[in-house]
């Protein structure tokens, strides 16, 4: 039942990245991609009607979390107090520049796009640098709390801030990702200029993206070395990286035949992939301790809430999650193809 | 110690408060909404149509502060009170949690239908999506309701070890007595700001002499749906939270009361000060038995007063309670009158012409949201102590591993950044409502079906 709750949440959580993933990737690039006040309205039309959906994912995921392991809530969300702030202000920030630009004249909008588009990236860079810390381990004391600074000596070790070259690293993985497959999204979304911006966008940022992949996940094992237990007792995990290696190649390989939707298809299942070797990874573990002393790990059984809570869960929760799939679909059925630009006269009585 | 639990309970107090400002107005609109695009449909009448089209835009200003300013209060459970989560979670984990599931989705996928989708939604579709908005938002509150209920009056749980509660019946849990009251008191608080804004809004227009035609469909709509939620809010709603509070926090009652002393026959103060160190009220006004006649129905029945329990379970800051609560009473008093009259104008047909009664309406917009304030903040406050009435201490909840610099530095975060939110709110709306309901014809960009995708 434990490890059932650990994958329904895994699988949240990788919704949620893939799905707000391209309005995050969008968002940062959309000053860059789109110049005139059309062209963003086009970017921004693209995500308008479903960020807001997508987001839920990451508060659906967080409530999951809260009810069926209570101890990771409790644990990581006030160790990780500073970042996660910094996150809730950035959301906030982000919401209000998408929402409001509308409503506020152009002088003001510059600013609102500004916005937008530095919350974007940043809660990329902030993502990526949490899962960074969830990889390499915190150092959870004997009641499995603990707390992070922002940053100490950048290095990895003992006495481990939010920010360290790992994570960091982790950090620029993920901006780059996202913003490929933002632009992956927008492309598939757009014509003209827009479409033809955000495809060079893409075909510059895939090659970074492979190197740092290649980097990146090496590199894991070396900072936690029990990250490859789990690997080397099932080597059937492996076919993880060897998807992630063939999603990559299929975003290459699409793009340059600018086959739009293949390609972000590839890149949604990139991210996806490199989450669940993430999780493959973890597991049972849900954040690891850096004492090495695995009794100190938050786990999926010490972290779990009781029997009755985690079965009685599994029903309104397996409701509801279809209900939400097929709101997505509807929404997304509803506002498929491109966007186009219309002026919708309503009329006056 | 002191200031690492003061500084927590400030940080959720100030954003809770913040919070609550705007889904108390999405909440109270959107059943609205779902009356205008009802009445557009069943009169044919344009400016129904035009009239719940100005409202969503309002609405969708409230709903994206409510966002924005929601999920920090998802997340504080764990950033804040970590021990109360760790302890908890295995209760009101499931409210909240089905809060996303169920509402949040729900919410976020049909409200982007209702404010970008009239075109291909057809009237009734689009009907459709408002009654969905409608419906999210009010199970939204519901699930924050059975959390909050099971704060202050727990049921359905077992206690396992280590302290940690575990949900022992999914159904007691969300069928909880002090819920469903609660609900019923909260929802209407919401529907009565709701009413009183939208005709406050219709008297603007009317004293304005701009949009006329739309000021008297927010002032009928507002003022017959508004009699009726004030009049629910007294009597059985704020009457039966009364009763069930009285027999399960009687300490919280007193406090409320202003009661120190425990006596039969038990007076209702209707002014005064509390003076804790003399257990008195400082010039009081006061209607002699009416308490033990509203908790009992007879003028002599014994009511408990806060002298009948140990100091160390009394509410910690009693005036702050007696005061939060009579300014609700009061203010929900007043509501009542001004919706009984404003209805009897209506109905003999003067409210439209009777200038002195426009201006009452129009100036009462900001109070609603004070009483939803201060209904909040006397269950919240008169629950202290305790965080879970009765088995967990609010000192005992709090994250102990995060220090008072980094909780000061996120509640100034949180002020500088509400206080910009707050500008950026007053500015946004009464632009709206300046630029009124028939001004429509912004050139929108609309996402198409094309065979190339």
């Amino acid at each position: 039942m434990e490890t059932l709750w650990f994958v329904l949440v895994a699988i949240m959580l990788t919704a949620y990245v893939v799905l707000d993933g391209f309005d995050l990737g969008a968002g940062a690039l959309h000053l860059f991609i789109a110049r005139t006040e059309e062209e963003r309205r086009a970017v921004i039309s693209t995500i308008g009607p479903v960020w807001n959906g997508n987001e839920v994912w990451l508060i659906a995921a967080g409530g999951t979390l809260f009810f069926a392991f209570p101890l990771l809530y409790a644990s990581a969300f006030s160790g990780f107090y500073l970042p996660l702030n910094i996150v809730l202000w950035l959301l906030v920030f982000r919401g209000i520049g998408l929402e409001f630009r509308m409503h506020v004249d152009q002088l003001w909008r510059t600013l609102f796009d500004g916005f937008f588009a530095i919350s974007s990236a940043l809660l990329a860079i902030f993502f990526g640098a949490a899962l960074g810390n969830v990889m390499r381990g915190v150092a959870l004391g004997e009641n499995h709390f603990f707390f992070e600074p922002l940053w100490t000596t950048f290095r990895t070790g003992p006495d481990t801030g939010i920010l360290d070259w790992y994570t960091c690293g982790a950090a620029i993985l993920a901006l780059v990702a996202l913003m490929v497959h933002g632009a992956l999204y927008v492309a598939l979304k757009s014509n003209g200029t827009v479409n033809a911006r955000a495809h060079n966008f893409a075909r510059r940022l895939l090659p970074l993206l492979v190197v740092l992949t290649l980097i990146g996940v090496p590199v894991s094992a070396i900072v936690r070395p029990r990250t490859l237990d789990n690997f080397t007792d099932h080597p059937l995990l492996y076919v993880i990286p060897m998807g992630v290696a063939l999603s990559l190649a299929s975003i290459w390989i699409f793009e340059r035949q600018a086959k739009e939707k293949p390609a972000f298809i590839a890149s949604c299942s990139y991210l996806a992939l490199m989450l669940a070797g993430a999780a493959a990874a973890l597991y049972p573990a849900l954040l690891p301790s850096t004492g090495g002393d695995p009794t100190r790990d938050i786990t999926i059984y010490n972290a779990a809430a009781g029997p009755y809570a985690l079965r009685v869960g599994l029903i309104w929760w397996g409701i509801g999650m279809c209900l939400a799939v097929a709101y997505f679909g509807l929404v997304y059925r509803m506002f498929r193809g491109k966007v186009r630009s219309e002026t919708a006269v309503q009329p006056n009585p | 110690m002191q200031l690492t639990s003061f500084l927590h309970r400030m940080q959720f107090a100030f954003t809770i408060t913040f919070h609550y400002l705007f889904p108390q107005l999405t909440m109270g609109l959107a059943p609205l909404i779902v009356i205008l695009k009802t009445l557009a449909i069943r009169t044919g009448n344009r400016q129904y149509d035009d009239a719940s089209r100005f409202w969503a835009k309002i609405f969708g200003i409230n709903f994206a502060m409510g966002v924005v300013t929601g999920i920090p209060m998802e997340f504080q459970f764990g950033t804040n009170w970590a021990q109360f989560s760790r302890l908890t979670g295995g209760v009101i984990g499931q409210p909240l949690a089905m809060e996303g599931t169920f509402s949040f989705f729900l919410e976020s996928a049909f409200l982007g239908m209702f404010l970008f989708g009239e075109k291909r939604l057809g009237k009734w579709g689009h009907w459709l999506a408002a009654f969905l908005v409608f419906l999210g938002s009010w199970l939204s509150g519901f699930f924050i309701i059975v959390t909050d209920a099971w704060m202050q009056h727990p049921v359905g749980y077992t206690l396992l070890p280590g302290g940690r509660f575990s949900v022992s019946s999914f159904w007691e849990l969300l069928t909880n007595p002090w819920a469903l009251i609660q609900y019923a008191h909260n929802m209407c608080g919401a529907v009565i700001t709701g009413t009183f804004v939208m005709a406050a809004v219709g008297a603007f227009y009317l004293l304005q002499r701009q949009f006329a035609d739309y000021g008297r469909i927010f002032l009928r709509v507002g003022v017959i749906c508004g009699v009726m939620a004030s009049l629910f809010q007294v009597f059985p709603s704020g009457d039966l939270h009364g009763k069930y509070m009285a027999r399960y926090q009687p300490i919280t009652t007193a406090a409320m009361e202003g009661l120190f002393k425990s006596q039969t026959g038990a007076p209702i103060v209707i002014l005064g000060q509390p003076d804790e160190e003399h257990e008195t009220i400082d010039n009081p006004i006061i209607a002699d038995k009416v308490l033990s006649f509203l908790i009992y129905g007879t003028t002599t029945a014994e009511v408990a007063g806060l002298n009948a329990f140990p100091k160390d379970q009394w509410p910690t800051n009693i005036p702050l309670v007696y005061f939060a609560y009579h300014v609700m009473v009061g203010l929900g008093t007043i509501f009542v009158a001004i919706m009984v009259l404003a209805a009897f104008l209506l109905w003999r047909g003067k409210l439209y012409q009777s200038q002195w009664m426009l201006w009452i309406i129009m100036l009462c917009a900001p109070f609603p949201y004070i009483a939803n304030t201060a209904g909040w903040l006397t269950a919240e406050v008169g629950r202290q102590p305790w965080l879970v009435y009765g088995l967990l201490r609010t000192s005992q909840g709090y994250s102990q591993n995060v220090i008072a610099g980094n909780t000061m530095f996120t509640l100034l975060g949180y002020m500088g950044l509400y206080l910009l939110l707050g500008i950026l709110f007053l500015f946004l709306v009464p632009r709206e409502i300046a630029n009124g309901p028939a001004s429509n014809s912004h050139p929108v960009f609309v996402v198409t079906a094309s065979k190339e995708s």
